[in-house]
């Protein structure tokens, strides 16, 4: 599977990372290098057998449904990049 | 009092021949003198250290001290620790100071280890040399021409030169076990599950664990003592109970079963590496063992199937970093999508974004059954031939890494040659086995780790059978020049 520079900066778009263009001819190599390796899992007949999301086949453990953390809303926004009144800032959204 | 292993050093302590302030000074001491030369470590923390060091003391004078008091130790800077910066080795984190303790960092802490600072790593974990880490290379000990390996390379490396009695490391795709063989110490990777993933950087998240990197097995099984066990916070944490490790290290092992997979003694392995694992498997035979040829067919499944699980995660978790709550912003971002995007740019290497766009890419639309549904099929397959194999043999033994520690800058042009260096140690991880290894040979100066893998929850055994060769040889002592 070839990648070329296009689809590069369509990846990059939906992975949220501005990809310089003098990047995506490299960027472009690694990956249809690194989907070569990946490529090589075609050779296996899979058909029936079921996926594997866990490798001890777990369920998802449940509790009950009450708080169990206190709110450090403040410590938490003391490691932000931009606060106001405690609230996230970032550049505006709507004109 | 650096050339004691931890159980040593608890007994020095115990019985006063030295206090914890005494010996984490010591250990800083070394930092500070030969660190530079290896940058293993990202952030030293002498000042805790030593604060911890002295609330050591006092526990020991009182009688209170648990089985890691006063011992000084290294955490790899993935795991969040409360008021030390915690980096995973990414300009994404360089100003990040976690609001918390990773569980891990917490029951290491409760255990009375002392802290000396936080060790370098690959970017996120995503390496297998320690060369994509923002804060430059960690050097070899042994040459320091050559890599540590990947990704905990700081901590195998600060723990064979002496420079903390033991560290903690993660492995996704084997960077406890490759790194640990390339600077000649004992790594051990737990089961899926054993140990917490709370308070750890997420990379993989149906395969990241935690694990104790040291110089022997009996210092590993202290460690990982203190380390595994069920933690609430974590969602994929097994309530299974914890063995007493060190009391299982001497086991017998007249009657094990141990399986070699013709698989991973073929083409690519240094001919040198394999004739040192034969030598050792000889040592295990004569201790009463027996051999057993096994198969793992789909073996040559591992690294392809490893690099759409591993990736799809990648970028599923590191989505987070979005230079809004926490980590990298941008300068002056035009708009929303311009801070994600620059942010996000700036703040990872190329090695992470090339996880990050593979990622994305197997899961973008009308791509998924092709890539990560065949991969998790692939999975299934690969953990199918262990479960096969275990129902023959106790424990599965072959190299951990095709090749010795190679030279700084000679992977880092060519990704999927990187990628290989783990072809011995992703298929534990897709399968979540548990699997150690430790030094047994060195090859031109240069160590070569012997990988066994377990079945699930077996990490006693493994720390038994690697103890028991370490009872009878010596490589685990050596130590790299100039670290003496």
């Amino acid at each position: 599977m070839a990648l070329d520079r296009s689809d590069v900066e369509k990846i990059a778009h939906l992975a949220r990372l501005a990809v310089s263009p003098a990047d995506c001819d490299r960027y472009a190599l690694d990956l249809t290098n690194i989907l070569d390796l990946v490529a090589q899992m075609d050779a296996v007949d899979t058909t029936g057998v079921e996926p594997m999301a866990h490798p001890l086949h777990m369920t998802q453990r449940l509790r009950p449904d009450h708080a169990t953390e206190p709110n450090q809303r403040d410590r938490f926004q003391a490691i932000a990049p931009q606060t106001e009144a405690g609230l996230y800032l970032v550049p505006k959204v709507i004109e | 009092m650096h050339d004691q292993t931890m159980t040593e050093l608890a007994a020095g302590l115990r019985v006063g021949t030295f206090s914890s302030r005494e010996l984490t000074r010591h250990y800083l001491e070394r930092i500070a003198r030969l660190n530079p030369a290896l940058n293993a470590f990202i952030t030293v923390a002498a000042e805790t250290a030593l604060a911890a060091a002295a609330l050591a003391d006092q526990a020991i004078a009182a009688g209170t001290a648990g089985a890691l008091t006063g011992i000084p130790i290294a955490h790899k800077d993935i795991f969040c620790t409360a008021g030390l910066r915690t980096s995973c080795g990414s300009r994404m984190l360089d100003t990040f100071i976690a609001p918390y303790d990773a569980t891990v960092v917490e029951r290491l802490a409760a255990a009375g280890a002392v802290v000396l600072g936080k060790t370098n790593m690959d970017e996120f974990a995503m390496g297998s040399s320690n060369e994509t880490s923002w804060y430059g290379p960690v050097k070899n000990p042994w040459d320091e021409t050559r890599v540590p390996g990947g990704s905990s390379g700081g901590s195998a490396a600060a723990v064979a030169a002496r420079l903390c009695a033991a560290a903690t490391g993660t492995d996704t795709g084997g960077s406890i076990r490759q790194p640990a063989a390339l600077c000649g110490i004992t790594g051990i990777k737990p089961t899926y599950g054993r140990c917490s993933r709370w308070g750890m950087i997420a990379f993989a998240s149906s395969l990241d664990q935690a694990g104790p990197m040291a110089r022997t097995a009996a210092d590993a099984a202290l460690l990982l003592q203190a380390m595994a066990g069920f933690d609430p916070r974590d969602s994929t944490s097994m309530d299974t109970p914890v063995p007493d490790y060190v009391a299982g290290l001497n086991a017998d092992l007249t009657g094990l079963r141990i399986g070699l997979p013709k698989e991973y003694f073929g083409t690519g392995l240094d001919e040198r590496i394999e004739a040192s694992i034969q030598a050792a498997i000889r040592e295990y035979e004569r201790q009463g063992a027996t051999v057993v040829e096994i198969g793992l067919p789909n073996s040559p499944l591992s690294v392809p199937v490893y690099y759409v699980v591993a990736p799809a995660e990648c970028s599923s978790n590191l989505a987070r970093f979005d230079g809004v709550r926490y980590g990298h912003r941008c300068a002056d971002p035009k708009d929303l999508e311009d801070l994600y995007k620059r942010s996000r740019a700036e703040g990872f290497g190329a090695e992470v974004q090339r996880r990050i766009m593979i990622g994305t890419y197997v899961l973008s639309a009308g791509y998924y059954d092709a890539y990560y549904l065949k991969a998790q099929k692939g999975r299934h397959l690969i953990a199918d031939d262990f479960r096969r194999a275990f129902e023959q043999v106790d424990v599965i033994m072959g190299p951990t890494s095709p090749t010795t520690a190679f030279p700084i800058g000679a992977k880092m042009d060519d990704p999927v040659a990187m990628y290989l260096n783990d072809i011995y140690t992703i298929a534990a991880n897709l399968a979540g086995l548990p699997g150690i290894s430790i030094p047994v040979a060195a090859v031109d100066g240069l160590p070569v780790g012997l990988q066994i893998v377990g079945n699930y929850f077996d990490e006693g055994r493994l720390l038994n059978v690697a103890h028991r060769l370490q009872r009878e040889t010596d490589w685990h002592l050596g130590v790299p020049v100039g670290f003496e």
